[in-house]
């Protein structure tokens, strides 16, 4: 699988191999040494990941090919423990964080190179995108320290108008936003939740920026911002996952 | 009730006021911006607050900034004559930092604790610039208080409603920035937990009781 933008770094083994390290190194620091991914691998460990954590039951669902199966029973014992061990449930939720901010990433960098922005505006989506790459290098070192990192997606967006794109962000950025909210309560450690936090609110800064662009209410949920559950937000960004 | 208090167990539970010792410290301390021992573990993780501090003293402390934010919005925000978005902004924000109260106070009896009653306040501004400047400083400040306080939270219900706030708070944040030509992340990528003497630099001199 091709790097759309520069986010390098070791290259992670097989999603079953992932799964089972994940339970037995939980608490400590793991040095990753694999072999290089072919794309079926990657994909097969992107859907091991989606199929862990894309039903709100928590257990693997079998939908999808046959090779997401076998990942998604080795998922299905991760999941089922995620909310038990708190190492590889913390995992789940980075690497979950992490594809969700691959994806953002990819989009800004898209959307830069589109030619449709100029000037403020312009300045305002790069910065935004420059700061989620840097969320995908901070949350890959963390799910770094504590197994292994989930495959960068590739995305695929929509890129017509400058009107059409901007929608298009802030929907990204409101869910965004909505999705660190839902995982706030199941964070075990709290040097990642402190982390998590930390990225939630610029998301939430995105957001309301992308909102008033397109006079919108910075506040669409009044007083009390929405948490948004893993597998809503899943569901959601599948559309823009190749 | 009572709390542990990790200076000296016994005072833990002496109650001033119909408060904790501990919660009448966080308020003394909130008027008056002394120090209340807060040693953080790492940059990172920011301890607001000492260990030891109990969900209704951290939602206390927070209760304390939402009166903050209402009495600006509404009556500074009022006293000073704001026009166009300005006015439209913070008579939203006002509304929804209300609410805040309106919760946290809920919040705090519901767990059976004493909310803290509404300071009296005074803020240094006398027109639209310097209003949305504090406004600005404000809603940062806010930001980084819950989310350094937000870690030490036990209980996981009250650590969603800290999260559904600090959310608003940096869409608040946010618009003040778009609205005045500031910067949207002043913290870059990584919003910064405050320590609460941090807080407290910001927040405490426009206590007044």
């Amino acid at each position: 699988m091709t790097d759309t933008t520069s986010h390098d770094g070791p290259q992670q083994p097989g999603a079953v191999e992932q799964l089972a390290r994940d339970d037995v190194e939980r608490k400590r620091f793991l040095k990753i040494a694999g072999k290089r991914m072919g794309t079926g691998a990657a994909a097969a460990s992107l859907a091991a990941f989606i199929a862990a954590c894309g039903s709100s039951s928590g257990s693997s669902s079998s939908t999808g090919s046959a090779t997401a199966s076998s990942s998604a029973a080795a998922a299905g014992t991760s999941s089922g423990s995620m909310s038990s061990s708190s190492g590889s449930g913390d995992l789940a939720i980075v690497n979950y964080a992490l594809t969700l901010e691959y994806l953002e990433s990819q989009f800004y960098a898209k959307v830069v190179k589109s030619g449709l922005f100029h000037g403020k505006d312009l300045a305002v989506l790069k910065r935004f995108g420059a700061e989620e790459s840097q969320h995908v290098v901070a949350l890959k070192k963390v799910a770094m320290s504590l197994g292994t990192p989930v495959a960068e997606p590739t995305g695929k967006f929509p890129i017509t108008s400058a009107a059409q794109v901007t929608a298009l962000a802030a929907t990204v950025e409101n869910l965004g936003a909505a999705a660190y909210l839902g995982q706030a309560g199941n964070i075990h450690s709290k040097e990642i939740l402190a982390a998590a936090l930390s990225i939630h609110s610029i998301e939430a800064r995105h957001a309301a920026t992308l909102n008033l662009l397109l006079k919108k209410s910075p506040t669409p949920n009044g007083a009390f911002a929405k948490p948004a559950s893993m597998s809503t937000v899943l569901a959601a960004v599948k559309p823009f996952i190749a | 009730m009572t709390h542990p208090d990790p200076v000296s167990p016994e005072l833990g539970a002496v109650e001033v006021h119909g408060m904790t010792r501990s919660s009448f410290i966080l308020k003394g301390a909130l008027a008056t911006g002394a120090l209340y021992g807060a040693g953080a573990i790492s940059p990172f993780v920011g301890n607001a607050l000492a260990t030891g501090t109990s969900d209704v003293d951290i939602l206390n402390f927070a209760l304390t900034l939402e009166y903050l934010e209402t009495d600006f919005y509404r009556s500074k925000g009022k006293s000073v004559g704001l026009s166009g978005q300005a006015k439209s902004l913070a008579t939203l924000f006002g509304d929804e930092e209300s609410d805040h109260v309106a919760a946290l106070t809920k919040a705090i009896t519901g767990l059976g604790g004493t909310p803290v009653k509404k300071p009296t306040f005074a803020f240094p501004v006398t027109n639209q610039a310097s209003f949305l400047k504090l406004a600005y400083e404000l809603e940062n400040v806010g930001v980084g208080a819950y989310n350094g306080a937000a870690p030490s939270i036990s209980d996981k219900a009250i650590l969603g409603a800290a999260g559904s706030i600090v959310q608003v708070e940096a869409r608040h944040a946010a618009s003040i920035a778009v609205l005045t030509e500031r910067s949207i992340t002043p913290n870059g990528a990584f919003d910064k937990p405050l320590t609460m003497k941090q807080v407290l630099a910001k927040a405490g001199p426009l206590i007044k009781k």
